[in-house]
């Protein structure tokens, strides 16, 4: 059962574009339920959740994808960093399950409405928070012995890992933020600017805390990033970083900016996993199990690959089709409620 | 405290019951949202097909339930994905390169599809013309039914391995695709699960149906679209219970000959009949003596359903080491509560048939009774069934090839046990709520719609001449001016 090194690699590329996907789309979805508590009306709330209650659905599913495709073409992977994270992903489970019926119950009921609310807020942050936390236990190492886990059930948590956790919080309170400034006018937009300002701030603080301490986590990481060759490919990032932040800013002053701040936010989220990516490659789990070490043989990786190389076009063209339908500002009355 | 709450447990029995608990919660939502997918569609095509108003009341009723059904579903379903892998890495990394696809298949061709057209679904009405939502329509409830064809196939792999071989590194590895997706008890096991799914809908949306009739004494002031959600249910129930009982049967023959054991345990079997076996109607199954105590049976029907011969010789489960043998228990009663709720379904069906005949299909109070107590029975069947083949599987993962025992996660029992307790707190309180509001939203009924200018821009405007795309379009135009 041979290893096909191209495959393997092609598919540790469709994972991450499916993780990516996953963290932009229910990166806004998730931030709006971060940036609930700032808007205390009723009509607000409805508003902003029916700018995503056609399609959270379909982001929440990347999430799947992400996790089905790494069962599916690494399952050893998949193995090991599940035991390793138990702890933040049991609590993201459990975060969106309350975050994801929130979208259901809040209009079925008057006298909980207020419970569901803070369901949606309290499923919202935890979900984002231990999502930053399995990532900062990612790139920080995980221990492996004989094909398995071999490290204990708390060795997730650390400063830097509770430092990425309130990283992604704040990442996607910009990006929910941005989203809003394009699905809103008024008060809520004007209100979404200065959240997408402040929020903006937090994460230069928080990008640049990360990426100052990443490096020093392992000297392999050192090397990836401040030696030939790799800084070649490394010391455009930051600089594009800084770029991508100053043309933000400058869109949040002027108001007939309404979509470009949210697009400048997606790249910017880019340009930090292209970073994330140089830390880790060619690992698939840092430090011992490479993308190689962990894929599956041909014959799986090769019978899913055909399928999702067909497939993905189409369900991205779909997924643009729903987004297009519900284009435009967002009525807060719309709805089968 | 906590924690020491599970010191000295079993930590791989912790993660049995906690898969067996958020499995058997999450499979109630799937198996309730195929048949309810289908039946919305069906309504609207009526609807755009007859432009009667009741079916658009009666898909408005109805899809309220089945948002909120869904999104219930989708919650559990995301637990379910990770499960794998928090509490079974090792069967993940085993079996992960057969499965893996599948489940990856699945998500590909089935949950976005699903989770694409179900907002054109629920809010897209207005937006997109007649036709476009009634493709979206199904495309959710092809979705819905695809998502469950991937999965059986690779619960039925589990089941009836095929088409593999074993790595050096203890992988299952896949040789042939088309034998691991169609190992041999996958169209048993899809038939039977589809089926069971659309007879819980039918049994359902009759329950509500039938609450109504017997509720509103004053049969003018029925909603009309109450005696067709009636009349349609009892329709399905009486075509597909005998269906689903055939079926039944067959799966049970196909599980006869892939998996004795688990019949022999089905049907009380401990020792072997050599000359025609009893079917057994009542008996209580003593682990400890291997011996059904106080059995009551048929003489040699068991051989007669199984083998189709009075006489057919029936080996027992002391053919089979202790070691390998599944728990008869829980089997033997699983399975009659299935097969009797199976055939009160059919009771149900024909009576309706004959009622029917009789013109009373709408006033006969004990007919409305009988299928309103019937209404949750699907998910209590189709709980009892899974079970049934489920447990009937241990003591393996992989029949006869990977041994629960042997693919837990290297976890200890108090990580385990602690997020099984989170696990049935959240769910009881978080589905507990979902399941009130759906009753409350039964309760309410279909609504005549009073018709006010809101509502008539979702139907076809005749009067205006406007068709709703255009209505859409002029909307669009009003909004990004």
């Amino acid at each position: 059962m041979e290893i096909v090194p191209w495959l393997a690699y092609s598919w540790a590329f469709l994972l991450a574009l499916a993780v990516f996907i996953y963290v932009v789309l229910d990166g806004f979805d998730l931030g709006l339920g971060i940036l609930y508590p700032f808007f205390p009306d009723r009509r607000d709330r409805d508003l902003l959740m029916n700018t995503v209650a056609p399609v959270w659905d379909g982001n929440e599913t990347w999430l799947v994808l992400g996790g089905g495709g790494l069962f599916a073409a690494f399952p050893m992977a998949y193995g090991i960093v599940m035991p390793a994270l138990y702890a933040p992903i049991i609590a993201m489970l459990l975060a969106l399950v309350f975050r994801g019926v929130a979208f259901e119950y809040r209009w079925r009921t008057e006298r909980w409405l207020k419970y569901w609310d803070w369901a949606f807020i309290g499923g919202s942050v935890v979900a984002a928070f231990s999502q930053g936390i399995a990532l900062g236990a990612l790139v920080q190492g995980i221990e492996v012995a004989d094909r398995a886990y071999a490290g204990g059930w708390w060795d997730w948590l650390s400063p830097f890992s509770l430092l990425c956790g309130v990283a992604v919080i704040v990442g996607y309170a910009l990006l929910g933020a941005t989203w809003l400034i394009m699905k809103t006018d008024g008060p809520v937009q004007d209100r979404a600017r200065k959240l997408a300002w402040i929020f903006g701030i937090a994460t230069v603080l928080c990008i640049g805390a990360v990426s100052l301490i990443t490096p020093f986590l392992d000297s392999v990481y050192y090397y990836r990033w401040f030696e030939m060759p790799g800084l070649l490919i490394s010391a455009p990032v930051p600089m594009a970083v800084a770029i991508i932040l100053f043309l933000l800013f400058r869109s949040l002053r002027v108001h007939h900016h309404e979509y470009r701040p949210f697009i400048l936010s997606l790249i910017l989220f880019a340009l930090c996993f292209v970073g994330l990516g140089i830390s880790i490659f060619p690992d698939l789990i840092p430090p011992d199990v490479t993308i190689l070490d962990a894929a599956t043989p041909y014959n799986s990786q090769i019978f899913m690959f055909v399928g999702a190389v067909v497939l993905l076009p189409l369900i991205l063209g779909y997924t643009a089709y729903a987004y297009w339908v519900f284009r435009g500002k967002t009525d807060p009355d719309e709805g089968y409620h | 405290m906590l924690v020491g709450l599970f010191e000295g447990l079993d930590a791989v029995l912790l993660a049995r019951i906690q898969f067996a608990f958020t499995v058997s919660f999450h499979f109630i939502f799937p198996a309730f949202t195929i048949g309810l997918a289908s039946y919305l569609a069906v309504l609207n095509g009526l609807y755009l097909r007859t432009h009667d108003s009741k079916y658009l009341n009666l898909f408005k009723f109805w899809v309220k339930i089945f948002a909120i059904t869904f999104a219930m579903g989708v919650v559990s379903g995301i637990t379910m994905s990770y499960q794998f892998g928090t509490n079974w890495s090792v069967f993940s990394d085993k079996a992960g390169p057969v499965i893996g696809p599948l489940m990856a298949y699945e998500v590909l061709t089935a949950f976005f599809l699903e989770a694409g057209f179900l907002g054109i679904m629920l809010f897209g009405r207005s937006r997109v013309g007649p036709g476009l939502h009634m493709f979206a329509c199904i495309m959710v409830a092809f979705g819905t039914a695809l998502s469950a064809t991937w999965i059986l196939s690779v619960n039925s792999w589990m089941h009836t391995p095929t088409g593999y071989a074993i790595a050096e590194n203890g992988q299952f590895v896949p040789v042939d695709w088309l034998e691991i997706m169609f190992n041999p008890s996958f169209p048993y096991r899809l038939a039977h699960t589809l089926t069971a799914a659309y007879l819980t809908t039918a049994f359902i949306v009759g329950g509500v149906g039938a609450w109504h009739l017997l509720r509103d004494h004053d049969h003018d002031r029925i909603h009309q679209g109450t005696r067709t959600m009636f009349s349609m249910a009892m329709w399905m129930a009486a075509i597909v219970a005998p269906l689903q009982i055939v079926l039944g049967d067959l799966h049970g023959l196909n599980t006869l000959e892939h998996q004795p054991q688990k019949v022999m345990a089905m049907e009380g079997h401990y020792e072997s009949h050599p000359d025609g076996a009893p079917l057994y109607l009542f008996g209580i199954p003593n682990e400890e003596k291997q011996r059904l105590d106080y059995a009551i049976g048929i003489p040699k029907a068991s051989s007669l359903i199984l083998k189709h011969d009075l006489n057919a010789p029936l080996d027992g489960l002391d053919t089979i080491p202790v070691a390998d043998r599944p728990p008869v228990a829980i089997l033997f009663w699983s399975f009659r509560i299935m097969v009797g709720i199976g055939f009160l379904m059919l009771f149900v069906g024909l009576w309706s048939l004959w009622a029917r005949y009789r013109r009373t299909l709408y006033t006969n109070r004990w007919l409305h009774r009988a299928a309103l107590i019937m209404g949750p029975s699907g998910l209590v069947a189709v709980l009892a069934g899974w079970i049934t083949t489920e447990v009937g599987r241990q003591p393996y993962t992989v029949w006869g090839l990977l041994r629960t025992s042997e693919s837990a996660s290297p976890l200890d029992a108090p990580a385990v046990g602690t997020s099984l307790l989170a696990f049935i707190i959240v769910y009881f309180f978080v589905f507990g709520a979902g399941v009130f509001y759906i009753l409350r939203l039964m309760r309410a009924g279909p609504h005549v719609y009073e018709g006010g200018l809101a509502e008539l821009a979702d139907g076809p405007i005749r009067t205006a001449g406007i068709t709703p795309a255009q209505q859409s379009q002029a909307k669009d135009k009003k909004e990004e001016g």
